[in-house]
């Protein structure tokens, strides 16, 4: 066990490190300097202003002290554009809201989608298997940007009955179109996966052999078919929680929610590479770090799993 | 009549309408033969199909056909959009205008074009490089196949997503950036799932022969490890197409996609959104309608192939 953990650091850094200087090369590669402006400034106060984000060293030494003092400090250095605070200073703002929503959507994809997923492959073939599949053959053409839009257009202009942007310290009305938008099409892929591997359990002679056993149905899928059934959706849960960040951005965009999205956004837009980088990294650190979880979840559930 | 009375009567002489000596032919039947039967009697595949067939019709045709092009505005609606810039046959905006007076049917079909365009650049990088990438590691095998698969490792943790707007950013926003983007990511699962499946090819018994008869790695690759893999790659690549269609309008949608007067699908369904307040609903119907349907035609053609090649999967 211990050496599959090793051995999926081993990957793990590697990417970080590949992620950092990706970004760092791009942002190298962007013309002009974060201090350009069309007031011409003097020489020497662009030259402090390098000075002071350490513009002036060469990228060597820039990438080393930008990997150092993110190892070390989990510091992802100034902002360009916000001159008082730093890229920490709007992570730490923005991040706990994304979390918030971001876990809640998680949660709801997976506590809906399981359940109908294993109720389409118990009552396979019947009406309750169709308008299962046809739900998430339908969710799964409405990304988080299709369903913000329209879970707006329903229930804030039409219906008045939510509001349609805003936080507002997280009070439950202002959650339910930001984590119903996120959470739709994941919940969709979940019940499908689920469905398909829990059909294929139930197929299984270990499975005939309980029936014939004469345990009851329900003690044969909570006891036997549940844990088999539930490692590709396991294994998918990696992919969804990176998928779930990456949508977040637009989320938080669209219904202004005032998370790190809504900056990273504006940074892209205004061409603040700190903040870009800042979040790309952090969510890249995040990604692999599920990723990892989710592997030695994985792992630990399986027991047919060798990490030799 | 019993089974062995028919059997005798079928291989008696006189059953035989041809003259001695000569066999009846039978046609040999291919596995894409086989495959196209199958994906011909699914009705939801064959029926999407048309739907994408039409949908590519509008995208390459609609600009003909439209009195309007997709960056003229009409001057004359200007002000009183919510008003009169509704679909009507009589103004020629059979889609409506968008709120600067934009034709949203031309600009409808420009989105649709490039949502095709890349999905389909999509595809091909992950045809072409994935399927080579993945049939060297797999056949090659050893320390090459170690380090080449912690590469794909290494860059399929990384979010695109990000990395794609960062490029954006830092580049020009255009179409040709949006290719890269989507080349860089597409082809890494199908390096990973042809891998998959050229282990399992390169122990059978043809490659042996191959090899025995003295035909190098790269023929053997190339004229029996790939061929076997088709079917596969084939069914991968349709289901990747509406991963980068959905990855690009994404990007349109925060307005980080290509830049104006171009537009695509993501960016259209952005601005409908924005305008959803002003009593306009046909600029955002239009093009939500135009992607939805782009998504189901995909998703169900990429189920029908999937059935049709590979009908072991279920």
């Amino acid at each position: 066990m211990t050496a599959f953990v090793v051995r999926r650091l081993l990957i793990a850094i590697p990417t970080i490190l590949f992620l950092i200087v990706l970004t760092f090369t791009l942002m190298e590669l962007a013309p002009g300097s974060p201090f350009d402006s069309e007031r011409g400034v003097p020489q020497y106060v662009l030259d402090n202003l390098e000075a002071k984000y350490g513009l002036d060293r060469p990228a060597w030494q820039r990438l080393g002290l930008y990997v150092w003092n993110l190892a070390t400090d989990f510091d992802f250095g100034p902002s360009f554009t916000y001159r008082d605070r730093t890229v920490n200073d709007v992570i730490a703002q923005g991040f706990p809201i994304t979390l918030t929503y971001g876990l809640l959507s998680g949660l709801v994809a997976m506590a809906v989608g399981i359940p109908l997923g294993i109720t389409a492959a118990i009552k396979h073939n019947t009406w309750l298997d169709t308008l299962a599949v046809g739900f998430s053959i339908g969710a799964s053409v409405l990304p988080n940007f299709v369903m913000a839009p329209i879970l707006v257009l329903v229930f804030t202009l039409w219906l008045g009955w939510l509001p349609g942007g805003g936080w507002n310290g997280g009070q439950w009305n202002y959650l339910i179109l930001p984590v119903v938008a996120l959470a739709t099409s994941y919940m969709a892929s979940i019940a499908r996966l689920t469905r398909s591997s829990m059909l294929e359990v139930l197929n299984a002679p270990f499975i005939r052999t309980a029936r014939a056993k004469g345990l009851p149905m329900r003690r044969v899928i909570l006891r036997h078919a549940l844990k088999p059934a539930m490692l590709p959706v396991i294994s998918y849960l990696g992919p969804t929680f990176a998928f779930l960040l990456t949508g977040s951005v637009l989320i938080d965009m669209f219904f202004s929610t005032g998370g790190i999205g809504q900056f990273f956004v504006a940074a892209a837009l205004g061409r603040d590479y700190a903040i870009i980088m800042g979040v790309t990294v952090l969510y890249g650190v995040i990604v692999v770090a599920l990723n990892l979880l989710v592997d030695l979840l994985y792992a630990w559930i399986d027991p047919k799993i060798r990490y030799g | 009549m019993s089974i062995r009375q028919a059997t005798k009567a079928f291989l008696s002489p006189a059953a035989n309408p041809f003259p001695d000596g000569v066999t009846v032919p039978v046609k040999g039947r291919s596995l894409w033969m086989d495959a196209r039967t199958r994906f011909l009697r699914n009705k939801a595949a064959t029926g999407s199909l048309l739907v994408l067939v039409l949908l590519a019709a509008f995208a390459f045709l609609g600009d003909t056909i439209s009195p309007w092009d997709n960056e003229t505005i009409d001057w004359g609606m200007l002000g009183q959009v919510h008003v009169v810039g509704g679909p009507s046959l009589e103004t020629g905006h059979w889609f409506g205008v968008d709120e600067t007076g934009r034709d949203l049917f031309a600009r409808t079909a420009q989105g649709t074009r490039i949502s095709l365009a890349v999905g389909f650049v999509g595809a091909a990088v992950a045809v072409v490089i994935g399927t080579i990438y993945g049939a060297v590691s797999g056949y090659v095998g050893g320390r090459v196949d170690d380090v080449m698969m912690r590469i794909v490792d290494v860059l399929i943790a990384v979010p695109y997503m990000f990395v794609l707007i960062l490029m954006m950013v830092v580049f020009e926003r255009s179409v040709i950036m949006l290719f890269v983007g989507v080349g860089l990511i597409s082809w890494l699962d199908m390096a990973r799932i042809v891998r998959g499946q050229t282990l399992s090819l390169k122990n059978r018994e043809f490659v042996e022969a191959a090899i025995a008869t003295g035909v190098r790695s790269p023929m053997i690759i190339a004229r029996h490890i790939v061929p076997n893999l088709l079917g596969i790659v084939v069914v991968y690549a349709t289901l990747l197409v509406p991963q980068m269609i959905l990855f690009e309008s994404f990007v349109s949608f925060l307005g980080l996609g290509v830049q104006e007067p171009l537009t695509s699908l993501g960016a259209l369904i952005a601005q409908g959104a924005g305008q959803m307040r002003n009593d306009v609903p046909w600029m955002l119907g239009f093009p939500l309608a135009a992607f939805v349907a782009l998504l189901f035609a995909l998703f169900f053609v990429g189920d029908g192939l999937r059935d049709a090649l590979d009908p072991k999967d279920r």
